[in-house]
Order: C-alpha cells, then structure tokens, then sequence
C-alpha cells in the first residue's frame, strides 16, 4: 500500500437513500478490505433500521457504529440515530450528541470532515441521493485532504439537491451513476 | 496541512486552558473538541485558534465564552424515556429501601436530567429523603441548572416524554410558564447541591446510590473515561447503580470488570461486590 492508498470509504445519503444504498452495499464482496461508514439522515425518535435492513443482504458485516470502537476493514458502519459519528486521527469511532448541522443528527459533514482529518488522502467520500445540502462542505474537506471525491450523478439521483450542492462546492469531484459507484468500489475490493 | 496546523493550534489552546485555568480538555475525544474550537474560533470572530488563543492568555474574560462552546450539552428532559421507566421500575424498588439516598448527576450541563430525576423521584415518594448532587465544569451551565428555567417551546417535547417514562403525574405539575419560559418548581432543586466539579481533576465527595452520567462519557478519550469510570466505583455505595448514555457502555473499559449489566438495553449499571 502506499501513501496514496484508500484506507477508508464514507458515504452521505438522505431522501432516496434506502432504494440507492440497496444497489450499492450488497454489490460489495466479502473480500472488501476497508471500512465502510455511512450518515444516512434519519428521524431522532426511531431506532436505526438501517443495521437490520442491511445486515440481511450484505456479504460484509453490517453494524451500527460504537464509540471508541476501530473502524476495521470488511464492516459498514451505520451511524446510530440522533449521533454524530466522527473518526479520531487514529481510526478510532467516536459519537457525539453535539447540536445538530445542516438540522441534522447524524450530519454527513460531521462524518466526512473528521474523516477527512484522520485518513487524509486515504478517504474516499461518497455523497448520494437527498434533498438538502449535508454533505457539501464535507466533500471539499476531503478533496482539500487529498482524498477521493465521488458524486452520485444528479441526473439520475433519486433527488438530485446534495449531490447538485456537494458539486458545487466540489467542482472536481467525479460524477457517476449508481452503476459508476459500484464499479469504483469494486476496483478496491 | 491546513489540518496540521489546526491540530498544533488546538493542543496549545487547551495547554493554554489548563496551564492558565485549570481547565483540562487535553484528554477530550479529540475530533468533537476540535469541531467545537472551530465553531468558538468562527462565533467569536477571531481569525485562527492561535488568536483564540492568545487572546484567553490575556483575557480571562474569553473563559467563559469558549467553555459554552466547549462543553455545554444540547439536552431535554426525560431524554430517552425508556431509560427513566427502567429507572422506576427496576432500580426504584431497590432504592426504596434505603432510609436516605444521595443521587449524582455528573455533567448536568443546564439541569434537564437533574430535573428529570428529582420529578421521578417526588414521583415515586422518595424526593423528601434523597440528596441530589449536580455537578459540571461550566459555572454559566450550573447557574442554569440552578435556575431551572427552559424555552416554553421545548415543553411539548418534554411532556412526551415523562408520560413516555410512565408518569404517575402531569409534568404541568411542576412548573408555571411565562413569557415564553418554563419555571420549574423550587421544592424540586431544594435538595440539590449545584457543585463545580471536574471528572478529569477532581476527586470522591460522597457515597452514592446512584450516578447517572448520560452523554458525558463519549466526549472522553479512553484514558478519560477510564478516570471517570474509577471515580463512580470508588463513588458508589454497596450494590450502587450507574445509569450511561444509549449509546455508552463499558465494553472498552478497564473497569468493565468492576460492574455488571442491570438494565442491559438502558444502560443501567450495578457495581459489583469485592
């Protein structure tokens, strides 16, 4: 691996996110070395369905992220409802209950920003489908990092606003339909 | 390298807390108190967190300002209603049988959980013999917590959630609303003691029987919780109960040996006998 190797994947969806994140996430071989970490927005008062939903069609481990729990390779990772998930500088997991970004908790900019401090260039960040601008200001700090920047193609995105906002605050990030994404993925596995 | 440079930044400034104010964030969850800085450093209007931090060398004035970005916790009351119906259920009954009891609400940020706890507890018949203790960091919280006053606009929520907690009472009972606030009810705060403490710096005060400290644990580092962790096994009586956050738990800690699971999906903790 050199310096320049993808390390982790991180990924923001919001409205659509369900439908979009079952064409991706059970595509993905057991075989697939990194963490996968995921904001999806969701009501505070449910508990996180997502982890069952998942769980049931991925070859990969499906849980909801712990706090100071490492992120290892192999695993998604839901952040919890009504949590922040962030990632310490050494691939620790961390919650917080801090006030809610973009009217969000979980915020996708929470995630990615502090992903982007911990794995720097090593950070591919995903932003899909919703119907907000979460994810935004996150997708710059990655690419400011060296990261990947990755964005799931407003044309054919279940609502086409956040990845139309993280566009335009990352103007070099690659756009690709869902079946796009898959394929990156899978050059990592 | 822009993210270097604030990590520098960021170590100095809580050295300059601690070595000036005897704050000490040095051991907080680093990403958290990082997004915090940043958010204290852009609403106080200085152009980096070295000027930040120049400016508290000089000024104590600037303390008190960053410490309610640093600390001060977004909570409600009755937050997480299963874990205070868990409480009345499962812990009150062992509680009921002691001729006195002290409660620590350890991190009490503005006093919703405190509050939360003393009405269980007058719900329960057991407000005239317990001695709640509150305690926080942060004097501007304290001074909240003290005054027990929240936005009206809040009470709708926090009225959900105590009928969810298995109220035997209205929550209306406890507070008169004004001017678009909510004055909660002085014989509930009468036998509270507000106290400035530090889980980081600070030491055993009192023997308790239970120590509810929900939310505060995951802003530690794991060296952090671990200090506080021992404070609430040295802290506790006999068989005393611990109550964490939802998504707390002991897993990671050396003291995960010192206490078994009570209520297992709520959190709720009993310290083992040695």
């Amino acid at each position: 691996m050199t310096d320049t190797a993808i390390k982790a994947v991180a990924i923001g969806a919001s409205a659509g996110a369900v439908q979009t994140l079952l064409r991706i996430l059970p595509s993905l071989p057991a075989r697939f070395p990194l963490p996968v970490l995921i904001v999806v927005h969701v009501p505070p008062d449910r508990d996180n369905a997502l982890v069952a939903l998942f769980a049931d069609k991925c070859a990969l481990a499906v849980k909801e992220a712990e706090d100071k729990e490492q992120a290892v390779g192999g695993t998604i990772y839901f952040a919890p409802s009504d949590y922040h998930l962030l990632v310490e500088a050494d691939g620790f997991l961390a919650l917080s209950m801090d006030e809610p970004v973009n009217h969000s908790r979980p915020a996708i900019d929470v995630l990615f920003e502090s992903a982007a401090d911990s794995y720097q260039s090593g950070l591919m960040g995903i932003v899909l489908t919703g119907a907000n601008h979460d994810g935004a200001a996150g997708l710059r700090a990655v690419a400011q990092a060296g990261g990947q920047a990755i964005v799931e193609n407003p044309a054919t995105a279940e609502t086409s606003a956040m990845p139309e906002a993280a566009l335009a605050a990352c103007p070099d990030a690659r756009i690709r339909d869902v079946e796009g994404i898959v394929s990156i993925l899978l050059e990592l596995a | 390298m822009q993210g270097e440079v604030e990590d520098i930044e960021l170590q100095l400034l809580l050295e300059a807390l601690y070595q000036r104010y005897h704050y000490d964030f040095r051991h907080y969850a680093r990403a958290s108190i990082k997004r915090r800085a940043l958010q204290a450093r852009a609403q106080l209007g200085y152009s980096s967190i070295s000027a930040m931090q120049e400016a508290l060398l000089h000024d104590p004035s600037v303390v008190p300002r960053l410490l309610n970005y640093l600390t001060v916790q977004v909570s409600e009351m009755f937050r997480d209603p299963s874990y205070f119906r868990a409480l009345r259920e499962k812990v009150i009954p062992h509680l009921k049988t002691y001729p006195s009891l002290k409660v620590w609400v350890a991190g009490c940020s503005h006093g919703e959980e405190l509050y939360s706890l003393s009405i269980l507890f007058h719900e329960e018949g057991l407000g005239q013999r317990t001695i709640f203790y509150a305690t926080d960091i942060n004097p501007d919280a304290l001074r909240a917590a003290e005054a027990g006053i929240y936005p009206a606009a809040l009470i709708q929520k926090y009225t959900e959630n105590h009928q969810k907690s298995g109220a035997r009472s209205s929550l209306s009972d406890y507070y008169t609303a004004d001017y678009g606030h909510a004055a909660f009810d002085k014989t509930l705060s009468r036998n509270v003691v507000f106290s400035d403490h530090s889980l980081v710096t600070d030491a055993v005060f009192a023997e308790m029987h239970l120590i509810s400290c929900r939310n505060v644990l995951i802003y530690f580092d794991r060296d952090l919780q671990d200090r506080a962790l021992g404070l609430f096994r040295d802290s506790l009586a006999r068989r005393g109960f611990l109550g964490l956050g939802s998504k707390e738990s002991l897993r990671f800690s050396k003291f995960a040996g010192a206490f078994e699971d009570f209520v297992r999906e709520d959190k709720i903790y009993q310290k083992l006998e040695r």
